[in-house]
């Protein structure tokens, strides 16, 4: 079993009146892509908000590399070298495509062996360079967003939906990317609804359902038991390509 | 029958209580209590200003909405009477004429300005009435023609209301039944009226949906209300109320010019009253007008003496200077906001329920 | 995979702006009329940008709608007002460089001094009510009540005559035009501060975190970035700007009120609210905008000149509800 980089244990999370996280407890080992499954409404995106500290966990404890980061500022937990793509991407449509990775690279310009690596996962990053991100479709914008977090070495990417409501070739070619990604030392906690892109990327998986995680072990052993996705999930992984 | 004058909603503080009645006793009285043209004065401003506050907590502490236009429709009331008094000719039919007026091109302008801009945030209410109020304003000083300009309207009023009228032939416990004394009891007796329709309103099941958009905007969306529709009849019946105000006040002071309605100044004032006196509490009214007015009033001679007091300190004389006291009430304002947002009214009523 | 289709700079307001000079001058018909009304127009629309800037910019980035932007104004002036008494040896002087010497500290000590109040704004009046919209409005118009008493007492409440130096009255007389000398520096010192916020915008990362800030100031924090402190830079960047604005101002009516911070506080409103709140693109344009229309239907139509901006404003919504630059949040 791999280190774990990322611990949650007895996380709970309110939002105004309502108790969104009801003690949540898994790990994300070192060098993992680690699958973040549940229905909607589940938890999954108020989970990734409160590691990074976008929501304030009203109890429990979240520790990065053995520390505790629990009430910890939104910028010094990414400074600790987490990176987030927001469901919603987050990109800064006035900004040029350069712009918004000059923003993303903390230490100096974007260059180099990792920008080459952008540019061929990647290849609109580099036609669209001086555009206004506004203007770029919903898949490149994606594919804007997963490059402002690969920018830099990064220890955790947070990623939340990366496949919603894109064009199946588009998935296949961010698919591509993360497989290859995985193949450097990045740890990756992903949320994801699309079980061919999740079957296909995850080394572990942990479901949630109503705030709670109902479910942890390797993505392997749920693919391959068709009764456990039903339960869990609600339906089968094969049925749902 | 207190209960359901008062729609049920009760002062809910023995203190409050009490300096409920000792208001209302001293304003139902003041021709009797305090004889004399200052002190009456100073009581039919009270009487007004409570009714105008109120009007304004309808917007503010009901609603959850700032409006700086609410003197602008203060000022189409003062206004509405005076032109058809100066021009008409002089009696009640007159007096009609003008309000009517004043409350349609008021019902116009709220609902005009609401529709426009309550359907985004409460800031951009807020800054496009000031810039509305302040075009009026400047429009009422050029029109001179019209409005008078800075100099505004002196108007006749009817025979019944004039000073020089006698009612009773001998004074009535020593006091004068004259034209003064009906104009007051007219104003007193219609500021009274509208403040319990008032309270009615905010008690109301209407009232009730405004304070649910206020607490939760999108709460209340997702039940079913249209908050535009709300806040746009609470900002046309603040208006009214506005108005109706304006034209008992022009007719207490048979003149109406910028400095006593328009004027930035008395926008300031209503916020001071409002805050201090306590939000969304109707009878918040009643406590900050009445204290605002008396000190505006009559704190000044005080601060004088302190100010004559500390002649020769740096500074502390300027500090309180009597034209000054405005600075203390401003401190007083912020303080309020931060530590008691609902006011003195808010703060007795806390008072009174750890005591339970 | 073709991006939508579209230009990086919206043109139509610009268009605006030079249809706006071009029917004023068929409007007007003499050249050098129209010359002296536009320079007017354009500096004081650059004066009015100078201090609404920082609102919009707070606005958008914070989410703050300062009611009390107006008294950094007043502040400047006032400090103007006593600086250039300060100097009157220089200020009197029939010397450029010496009245230089003499407007220059005075508009440095209105930045200074608006910058430090700007600082202590932000952070005992407005620092408690983020994201409360009705406690900003009350607490920063309290604010407002409270700082034009402190300058009564500090000022006095009479009218402050605010005599700009000998050399800067005047005017340059070119064939049959006259050009005040004053409105060409308000021109010039209007470009400068503009051309400089641009760079900063631009080619600064500072200036790109504001801008991406203004879009989104989550990503940014989740990007590792003190949203906080750029926040306040902002603000004392913005209030310091508000204050030389102030001075300019001052010295371009040559007197000072207390009011002063009021009344421009109307025109800024309608300025940010024309350009789109938040956007400092719109600022700019919307400001060029309130103050070529002001000077242009001053001179045509005198009677309606009062409510030109209001009208303006009524029309550029109905064109565009959210302002002439709208500002995108994600």
């Amino acid at each position: 079993m791999a280190e774990n980089l990322l611990e949650l244990s007895g996380v709970h999370t309110h939002i105004a009146q309502y108790h969104i996280l009801q003690g949540v407890e898994f790990a994300v080992p070192r060098g993992e892509l680690t699958m973040l499954l549940g229905r909607n409404g589940a938890g999954k995106t108020t989970t990734l908000r409160t590691i990074l500290g976008l929501w304030r966990a009203s109890a429990g404890t979240i520790r990065f590399e053995s520390a505790d980061i629990t009430q910890r500022e939104t910028p010094d937990i990414a400074n600790l070298g987490i990176a987030y793509v927001p469901e919603s991407m987050g990109i800064f449509a006035g900004l040029t495509v350069q712009e918004n990775l000059v923003l993303a690279a903390r230490n100096g310009a974007p260059a180099g062996e990792r920008l080459e690596r952008i540019f061929r996962f990647f290849p609109p990053i580099k036609t669209f360079w001086h555009l206004p991100a506004g203007l770029l479709s919903g898949g490149q914008k994606q594919m804007l967003a997963i490059s402002r977090a690969i920018v830099e070495p990064r220890k955790l990417i947070l990623i939340d939906e990366p496949t919603k409501g894109l064009a199946p070739a588009i998935i296949n070619n961010l698919i591509e990317a993360f497989a290859e990604l995985k193949q450097t030392d990045t740890t990756i906690l992903m949320v994801e609804q699309n079980f061919h892109a999740a079957r296909s990327l995850g080394d572990s998986v942990a479901v949630m359902d109503s705030g709670r995680i109902v479910h942890t072990g390797r993505m392997a052993e749920l693919a391959a038991n068709e009764a456990l996705q039903t339960k869990l999930l609600g339906l089968s992984l094969e049925t749902h390509q | 029958m207190i209960a359901s004058l008062l729609s049920a909603d009760f002062p809910r503080s023995r203190i409050l209580a009490v300096a409920l009645l000792a208001v209302f006793a001293g304003l139902a009285l003041a021709p009797f209590l305090f004889p004399g043209t200052r002190p009456l004065d100073v009581a039919a401003k009270v009487c007004v200003f409570i009714l105008l506050v109120a009007s304004y907590d309808l917007l503010l502490g009901y609603t959850g909405i700032v409006s700086f236009a609410h003197t602008m429709f203060f000022g189409i009331g003062g206004y509405g009477v005076a032109i058809a008094l100066s021009r008409m000719e002089v009696g009640w039919g007159a007096i009609a004429v003008g309000t009517a007026a004043a409350v349609l091109l008021s019902l116009a302008l709220s609902f005009l300005i609401g529709l426009f801009s309550l359907r985004v945030k409460a800031i951009f209410f807020a800054m496009i009435t000031l810039a509305v109020a302040s075009f009026f304003a400047i429009l009422a000083s050029q029109l001179s023609n019209v409005t008078g300009g800075e100099d505004g309207i002196t108007f006749r009023v009817p025979e019944l209301l004039r000073p020089a009228y006698r009612v009773l032939e001998q004074p009535l416990l020593g006091v004068t039944v004259g034209g003064r004394f009906v104009t007051y009891y007219l104003v007193f007796g219609a500021s009274l009226v509208l403040f319990v329709a008032l309270l009615r309103v905010v008690n109301s099941p209407f009232g009730r949906v405004l304070q649910a958009i206020r607490e939760n905007e999108f709460r209340a969306e997702a039940l079913g209300y249209r908050i535009v529709v709300y806040r746009t009849l609470a900002n046309c019946l603040g208006a009214l109320v506005a108005t109706l105000a304006g034209v008992l006040y022009a007719l207490w002071l048979r003149y109406t010019g910028p400095n006593t309605t328009l004027d930035f100044a008395i926008m300031i004032d209503i916020l001071l009253m409002v805050v201090i006196g306590g939000m969304g509490t109707m009878y918040g009214a009643v406590i900050g007008a009445t204290i605002f007015v008396v000190a505006q009033n009559y704190l000044q001679e005080a601060m004088k003496a302190v100010s004559g007091a500390l002649k020769g300190v740096p500074v502390l004389p300027d500090l309180f200077h009597p034209d000054r006291w405005l600075l203390w009430f401003g401190v007083l304002f912020v303080l309020s906001v931060y530590y008691f947002p609902a006011g003195i009214v808010g703060q007795l009523r806390a008072r009174a329920a750890l005591k339970k | 995979m073709k991006p939508i289709e579209g230009q990086r700079l919206d043109w139509a307001p610009l268009a605006l702006l030079a249809a706006v000079g071009v029917a004023a001058l068929a409007l007007i018909g003499s050249p050098s009329t129209w010359v002296t009304l536009t320079i007017a127009g354009l500096a004081m629309g650059l004066l009015i940008f100078i201090m609404a800037s920082g609102l919009t910019l707070v606005f958008g980035l914070m989410d703050v709608m300062n009611f009390a932007h107006g008294l950094f104004i007043a502040i400047g002036a006032y400090l103007a007002v006593s600086t250039l008494r300060l100097f009157s040896a220089a200020a009197g002087a029939d010397s450029f460089l010496a009245n230089l010497a003499a407007v220059m500290p005075a508009m440095l000590a209105a930045m200074l001094v608006a910058g430090l109040l700007g600082w202590f704004f932000e952070r005992v009046i407005i620092r408690p009510v983020y994201g409360q919209h009705l406690k900003q409005i009350l607490i920063t118009t309290g604010g407002m009540i409270v700082a034009e008493q402190l300058i009564h007492v500090f000022w006095g409440p009479d009218l402050q005559p605010l005599a700009r130096p000998a050399s800067l009255r005047g005017a340059f007389i070119i064939g049959d035009m006259a050009i005040e000398k004053y409105r060409l520096i308000a021109v010039a010192i209007g470009l400068v501060v503009f051309a400089g916020m641009m760079l900063l915008l631009n080619r600064t990362k500072i200036g790109l975190l504001i801008r991406a800030g203004v879009e989104n100031k989550e990503m940014v924090e989740a990007m590792g970035y003190r949203i906080r402190r750029l926040f306040v830079g902002v603000f004392v960047a913005g209030s310091a700007l508000a204050g030389l604005g102030g001075a300019l101002w001052g010295m371009y009516q040559e007197s000072v009120t207390v009011h002063i911070g009021a009344n421009m506080m109307v025109l800024m409103f309608i300025v940010i609210i024309i350009g789109g709140l938040g956007s400092i693109g719109g600022c700019f344009a919307g400001a060029l905008l309130v103050g070529l229309v002001a000077n242009y239907v001053g001179y045509l139509a005198p009677k309606v000149a009062l409510g030109s901006n209001i009208l303006l404003m009524v029309l550029v919504l109905l064109w565009r509800p959210q302002g002439l630059y709208p500002v995108s949040k994600t």
